[in-house]
């Protein structure tokens, strides 16, 4: 089973879920496993230990507990602080990955290095990723609008790794001079 | 006799193919099973054109043994390899390749007329298939007044009229973006799987690949089969 999960800061998220209007730690968690997260769902754990720190930082405040509430029926709202946090994290462009190293890449190296198969190396991670984008392919059929985007953003990363592996199998033999010493 | 539902319907064995001194195909087998989607991948002059060719009886190879069903494709002469890609064969290319001077419903009529079908017949199962893959809209139209997308489902439409037990899709979404391109793959999978034919899919792109069952890579002439991983 192929799963998708976001790298994303928790702590920038919860805060901007908590823009959209004041939660408690249970809703607060239920909102992010809608949107977010499908495919790893929050624990109440992380969830609360973001929250304290998010308090700390002065970026939510806590409006009281519920009478007979457990640390779930306490309230968060954002503060303006924290507006001006989630504010500066969505206009900030996320850095393009330089990807300038990678395992694929590092296990072909090694392969030609020690003069086992590279090319079955290559195949075996071809299948591999082309089982992924056919599982993911199946999901996205059967799925939601936002079950769709996910799904795609995942087939196009998954696509430009196969890219790459048909541009090292071609080159694998340059690359083995290249690497080898001779 | 082979399990007509599941066995392998279509084989190409140790398939050589040149054209002058280029050697297109060098020893490249395939089976296709009942039903199934194969994609055919491999970079750009790898032979997997061919390959398709090979297996579709447009091409005879210059060596080795293509078998649909019972019937040895390779010993027959072009007339009957013709009839056979009429009768049993479907075929999807990167530009439809549509007759630009009839309408869209006589397009995917014309293959039932050309087994002779009757015009009234053949255009009431032809106006079913434009419905079903969401191109009714287009049967008055001739291909130019239509879209690349429509264009393609046209095509998907035509493949699939006469009923056949494998359909060859060469880059059918190459000259598409990528929402039409996914719009015709689903629609050519989804028909294909509810009619019982196999579809042997030539792509470049992984993403169309990942419609497909299982993988066939063609590198530089020769074939390799990558089972899926599970």
């Amino acid at each position: 089973m192929v799963s998708i999960v976001a790298v994303v800061s928790i702590g920038a998220t919860l805060l901007g879920l908590l823009e959209t209007g004041p939660q408690y730690g249970y809703s607060l968690k239920k909102s992010y496993d809608a949107h977010f997260g499908r495919d790893r769902p929050l624990d109440y754990g992380q969830v609360y230990a973001t929250l304290s720190r998010l308090l700390r930082a002065g970026l939510v405040e806590s409006g009281g507990v519920e009478p007979g509430g457990g640390p779930s029926r306490r309230r968060y709202a954002i503060t303006e602080a924290g507006v001006t946090d989630v504010d500066r994290w969505l206009s900030t462009p996320e850095e393009p990955a330089p990807y300038l190293q990678n395992a694929l890449y590092t296990k072909l190296v090694l392969a030609l290095l020690s003069h086992r198969p590279a090319q079955e190396l290559l195949d075996r991670q071809r299948a591999a990723h082309l089982a992924a984008m056919r599982e993911l392919t199946a999901r996205k059929r059967s799925g939601d609008l936002a079950d769709q985007l996910i799904c795609d953003h995942a087939l196009f990363h998954l696509e430009a790794d196969l890219r790459w592996l048909e541009l090292a199998a071609a080159r694998v033999d340059r690359l083995a001079a290249a690497v080898t010493p001779r | 006799m082979t399990d007509p539902t599941t066995g392998p319907v279509l084989t190409g064995i140790d398939l050589h193919k040149a054209f002058g001194a280029t050697a297109a195909l060098r020893g490249a087998s395939l089976t296709v099973r009942a039903g199934e989607v194969v994609a055919v991948m491999g970079p750009s002059g790898s032979g997997k054109s061919t390959l398709l060719h090979c297996l579709a009886g447009i091409l005879r190879p210059d060596a080795g043994l293509v078998r649909y069903r019972d019937v040895d494709v390779t010993g027959l002469s072009d007339a009957g390899r013709s009839a056979l890609r009429r009768r049993d064969f479907g075929f999807v290319f990167q530009f439809g390749q549509l007759v630009p001077e009839l309408t869209c419903l006589q397009n995917v009529a014309l293959p039932l007329r050309l087994a002779r079908t009757g015009r009234r017949e053949a255009e009431r199962a032809a106006a079913e298939w434009l419905e079903r893959l969401d191109v009714a809209d287009v049967a008055g139209k001739r291909p130019g007044e239509t879209s690349g997308g429509q264009g393609q489902r046209v095509a998907v439409a035509r493949a699939l009229v006469g009923r056949p037990s494998v359909v060859f899709a060469d880059e059918p979404t190459g000259a598409l973006d990528s929402l039409n391109g996914e719009r015709v793959m689903e629609l050519l999978v989804e028909v294909a799987r509810e009619s019982g034919a196999a579809v042997v899919l030539v792509t470049h792109e992984p993403r169309v690949a990942a419609y497909a069952d299982r993988e066939v890579v063609v590198r530089d002439g020769r074939s390799r089969d990558l089972e899926p991983v599970t």
